[in-house]
């Protein structure tokens, strides 16, 4: 059997470079599957589909980081609306207005020299 | 269903290596190897009684073969299981296992570290995770303090009842000579302490300390003729919900839960049979949560549960006795401390701290970012 040609990472990195979130789908399981795997861990298959997703989501978890140097920042859990969580931040808001629940959308971070491009979300509603 | 023999093994020697700050150059073995000593010597048996190695450390990545080398051991019967702060009491259900399979007959478990003197990202260099690192979590506290954001969104849980639990820790370190911290510690002190990662402040983390120690144990019934009384293992049980913490099924709900079940079941035992617990304090959160996963009180009810000192020396349930890794020692997987209490519990070893006629303790090991869970219930010859 041949190598497999792309690794998950490969081709979930692949989609942000074009300005996509993607995720796979276990049709099997009919299930979202976050992080990419190379097996589907409800059914021990390897039937992924790759899917992109439209990058709404709701904020399930929050925290701001007090670095010792720099300026505190957020780091959130998203459950994104395909049926998935990831762990990203919010921007575009003071780290602590994050709020649980709070419906936001999904933006490339740019790749940076040796780091890649990665997900970040902004609020997706003017704040009331 | 684990396999296991309720009492079938038992904790014949318990003891601390050198801990808080150690001596300048002293290693994570030499610290293994001296907890070893004095657990050896604790209960009279010598080194060349050890035919089984359990042991752990971030510092080593094989250390069991380095303590077969340190010690002299070649033909010993090795595990060197690592999941975190909890893999101690995953060994002692592992050497359980061994000691009733005949691989071994005198089995030690041995920790060192010296985090605080190299410093924790030498001491625990971070994996990186393509799926969470380019957010700079401040792991394991960003982890523990997004369940925390959870738990108080979900139960109404507030940032007093959190301290409480820190509180608590620091009242029972004040009763154990061998506690890092040394001073009171009120509510409005840890709420205004320097800010680590919302809603957490450092008053709210595990102290950074060296440290190590072994435990011995023995089939239950070779135990008996030694210098201290056996405390027999009564119950076992592990759960491991995930690794990083994007990946937890419920940030509310931990693997407590299976891992409590099964060890009570082993056990033939409930909460309610429980006289002292040792719970894994590595944030105020964890205490809260294992309160509730163990069974000491309904789901979302565990900041409530802890306050007015309930947990404290003055409490009616006495809750990490030896101050916690929130207060006593923390050096990076204080899973065996929890262990070494226990049994000092049940021996009624403790001065200022000892429970009274403390005859069951349940002990619950957490690795990881609340990944994988363990649970240990001791008892003496009482509750055989």
């Amino acid at each position: 059997m041949a190598n497999t040609a792309a690794s998950p990472l490969g081709v979930y990195l692949e989609h942000l470079a074009k300005g996509e979130l993607a995720y796979q789908f276990s049709p099997d399981a009919n299930a979202a599957v976050f992080y990419p795997r190379v097996v589907c861990p409800f059914t021990g298959g390897d039937n992924l589909q790759w899917r992109v997703s439209k990058g709404m989501g709701t904020v399930h978890a929050t925290t701001v980081v007090t670095p010792v140097k720099g300026d505190p920042y957020n780091v959130a859990l998203i459950d994104v609306d395909e049926g998935f969580r990831m762990m990203s931040r919010v921007e575009d808001i003071p780290p602590l207005d994050v709020r649980i629940g709070m419906r936001v959308r999904f933006r490339v971070h740019a790749a940076d020299g040796e780091e890649p491009a990665y997900p970040v979300f902004t609020p997706a509603e003017a704040a009331a | 269903m684990n396999g296991l023999t309720r009492g079938s093994a038992a904790i014949v020697g318990a003891a601390e290596s050198d801990i808080g700050a150690v001596a300048a150059n002293m290693s994570p073995l030499d610290l293994m190897a001296q907890g070893v000593h004095r657990a050896l010597a604790d209960c009279g048996l010598k080194l060349r009684d050890v035919d089984g190695i359990f042991c752990a450390t971030t510092q080593a990545r094989t250390s069991a073969m380095s303590l077969c080398e340190y010690l002299h051991l070649p033909a010993a019967y090795t595990d060197s299981t690592i999941v975190g702060g909890s893999s101690f009491e995953v060994h002692v259900a592992h050497a359980q296992a061994a000691l009733a399979a005949g691989l071994c007959t005198v089995a030690v478990i041995a920790y060192g570290s010296t985090q605080r003197t190299v410093g924790r990202r030498q001491a625990s260099a971070r994996e990186y995770n393509p799926y969470e690192t380019p957010f700079r979590p401040f792991l394991p506290a960003t982890a523990y303090a997004l369940a925390a954001s959870r738990h108080m969104h979900e139960f109404g849980t507030t940032r007093e009842q959190l301290a409480e639990v820190a509180v608590a820790a620091r009242e029972w370190a004040l009763l154990n000579p061998a506690a890092w911290e040394k001073q009171p510690l009120t509510i409005a002190e840890v709420l205004s302490a320097r800010p680590i990662s919302h809603p957490f402040t450092v008053r709210d983390c595990c102290l950074i300390t060296d440290g190590g120690g072994a435990i011995v144990m023995m089939a239950a019934a070779r135990a008996r003729s030694l210098a201290k009384p056996p405390v027999y293992v009564l119950g076992c049980g592990q759960a491991i919900t995930h690794a990083s913490i994007s990946s937890m099924p419920n940030l509310t709900s931990t693997g407590a839960r299976e891992s409590g079940a099964t060890a009570y079941r082993m056990a033939q035992m409930r909460e309610t049979d429980i006289d002292v617990l040792a719970l894994y304090d590595a944030f105020t959160i964890n205490t809260i949560l294992f309160l509730e996963d163990l069974g000491f009180c309904p789901k979302g009810e565990g900041g409530r549960f802890v306050g007015d000192g309930r947990i404290g020396p003055k409490g009616s349930l006495p809750v990490n006795t030896n101050g916690g890794g929130l207060s006593y020692c923390h050096p990076g997987m204080y899973g065996l401390f929890l262990l070494i209490e226990a049994v000092r519990q049940l021996r009624g070893e403790c001065g200022a701290r000892q429970v009274a006629q403390a005859e069951t303790a349940l002990v619950h090991g957490n690795g990881g970012v609340l990944s994988a869970q363990a649970t240990v219930i001791l008892g003496t010859r009482a509750t055989l």
